[in-house]
């Protein structure tokens, strides 16, 4: 059914006229230097668009004495691959480690363009992958077409089990958290304080909530805020230098979300209409917000109603 | 699924090329379907495109299991029928509604198996058709894959439950009291299209006041999503006490009773 899909994919784009195919090239990796020996490439505050070719994550480089470490690898084989490059190219080291922080195909699916000897993620996200990456591979192809070309789900080989890896004396703290996913990791690289959240943190850019469990997503915030770190590196949104205000807009944005999504039920309000309620002004700077609110109706709304909407039902004469 | 979508295509061609296509007008959708369900729906009745038959839904079919729509109405007088329906669903119609002392109203869930037009059709008392909708773009299957309910297997313990809610609208100057009415059923909605497991799904729902009168009945289609959740705006006042009867396909009825409670909707506003 894959191979009839890519089949068919790969004769459309031989239909279509070559300023078309153009634009599915490849990717441009700009690399921003956030602090010392650690960059972070800028995901398009977008959702998976063809015209971004799904590089929508924030990924990070770090500079250890031992070679160079990445935190999560985009959205296809080719991002990958133009990843592995542009992070070598920086700091003249291989890349010898890549941590995946959750299951979401945006952040993970670039393993294709490394050793998965290399590549480690919690326990639990290696599971999902399993269960999951199938699929969320499948919904890539058809979002993305051409930028997906060759690339197959591969999972990471190695499972964290202890809360801090060591690359030649810099140390990297890692932290297992959950709440965006079932299982979320977060980095603290000790010599600089910087925070690398994952999509347990957004910043300027609304929060999606596909797996999410909003209770256990706060008491990651809570343990976020409390880590001794300088400055945030988000999943998603702009570099947040006072490490401040992407966990305090994450928490806004959810606390926001789950408010207004259960008065709506209270309120007698349908799906659709739940999807359209004003945004407030506050998260005006924050990108896709009507598209994440939409989806978020969808994940978390049946619940909600479940939770709150009477049983009605009288048992038949 | 495709090959019952171009079986139907070839049947309908047959029978148009006996009878003759009904001059409807052309479809600004441009769906390969519309020549198709406009004979099935419309029949020989007048049809026109409407803009305002207003057919919302998300910009962004996230779960296409349970994609939400609402068709409204409200704006145009002597509504007697409201259609929802998708062209290129394997099961096209999803809900035929009669607001019989009803605002002309409904919103649903449905399920999606492709991209495909999703349109609302509402029916005059003269007969004429009003038709308004857009194209989703959907990643498919919503009709082709397994009830949540099925894979984790306990459809059966939860059949039948229903769980509702009516609440004031505000007051007219003129006019009957109005409410709106919120009611989901817990139904395995079956299609038909997954493996061994037959068609099963609600096929009507009779909305009642308490005295009796019908205040609006529906048809509905395995197209309607796994518990199905419906809002309807009937006549009814505070307090009034309304039955709902829901029957499937197997027989079995559904009966909930739903008092409008004197609670006031959410004002838009509030969310800020």
């Amino acid at each position: 059914m894959i191979v009839s899909r890519r089949t068919a994919i790969a004769a459309l784009m031989a239909a279509l006229p070559v300023a078309a195919l153009a634009q599915a090239s490849d990717y441009s990796i700009v690399p921003e230097r956030v602090a010392d020996g650690i960059w972070m490439i800028h995901g398009a505050d977008a959702p998976i668009l063809r015209e971004n070719g799904g590089a929508i994550a924030n990924i990070v480089i770090i500079d250890t004495p031992t070679g160079t470490v990445l935190v999560d690898s985009g959205p296809s084989l080719r991002y990958g691959r133009a990843l592995k490059a542009a992070a070598e190219r920086l700091t003249g080291k291989p890349v010898v480690r890549v941590y995946i922080t959750h299951l979401h195909p945006d952040h993970g699916m670039g393993i294709a363009a490394f050793d998965p000897a290399i590549v480690a993620a919690l326990p639990q996200t290696i599971g999902d992958l399993q269960r999951d990456g199938q699929g969320f591979s499948d919904a890539l192809y058809r979002l993305l077409g051409d930028w997906m070309r060759g690339t197959d789900l591969v999972l990471p080989a190695l499972r964290i089990g202890s809360d801090f890896e060591d690359f030649g004396g810099r140390r990297i703290g890692l932290i297992a958290l959950a709440g965006h996913s079932a299982a979320d990791l977060a980095l603290l690289d000790e010599q600089t304080g910087t925070l690398i959240g994952g999509d347990l943190l957004f910043n300027r850019r609304a929060p999606s909530t596909p797996t999410a469990d909003l209770d256990v997503w706060r008491a990651s915030l809570d343990r976020l805020r409390t880590l001794p770190h300088k400055a945030v590196i988000p999943g998603h949104g702009p570099f947040d230098p006072g490490g401040v205000t992407a966990i305090a807009q994450t928490r806004d944005w959810i606390d926001w979300l789950e408010t207004t999504m259960t008065q709506a039920v209270a309120s007698g309000l349908d799906m659709v209409e739940a999807g359209q309620l004003p945004i407030p002004a506050r998260f005006a700077e924050m990108a896709a917000a009507r598209y994440e609110l939409q989806r978020s109706v969808s994940h978390l709304y049946p619940a909600i109603e479940a939770r709150m909407l009477p049983r009605v039902d009288i048992p038949n004469p | 699924m495709r090959r019952s979508v171009l079986g139907v295509v070839a049947l309908v061609a047959a029978a148009g090329s006996v009878a003759g296509a009904a001059p409807y007008p052309p479809d600004p959708l441009q769906s390969p379907m519309w020549t198709a369900h406009a004979e099935t729906i419309f029949g020989d009745d007048p049809v026109r495109f409407d803009p305002r038959v207003k057919v919302t839904y998300p910009e962004i079919a996230e779960n296409q299991r349970a994609f939400p729509v609402a068709l409204d109405a409200r704006n145009i007088p002597d509504v007697k029928r409201m259609v929802i329906f998708a062209d290129l669903n394997p099961i096209p119609i999803a809900v035929d509604y009669s607001p019989t002392a009803a605002q002309a109203y409904i919103a649903t869930r449905i399920k999606l198996d492709q991209r495909t037009p999703v349109r609302g059709a509402v029916q005059l008392m003269t007969g004429e058709w009003l038709v308004g909708g857009g194209w989703v773009d959907a990643a498919g299957g919503g009709c082709s894959a397994p009830p949540i309910s099925r894979v984790k297997g306990d459809w059966a313990q939860h059949l039948g439950e229903i769980r509702g809610e009516g609440w004031p609208m505000a007051a007219q100057s003129s006019g009957p009291p109005l409410s709106r009415l919120r009611v989901s059923f817990r139904h395995p909605m079956d299609t038909g299209l997954v493996a061994n497991i037959a068609t099963y799904h609600i096929e009507e729902i009779v909305v009642k006041s308490a005295v009796g009168a019908v205040l609006g009945e529906m048809a509905l289609w395995a197209s309607v999503s796994e518990d199905p959740a419906l809002t309807i705006m009937p006549n009814a006042a505070v307090g009034d006490r309304l039955t709902v009867v829901g029957r499937d396909t197997n027989g079995r009825e559904y009966t909930a009773k739903i008092a409008i409670a004197a609670q006031s909707p959410m004002p838009l506003a509030l969310a800020q």
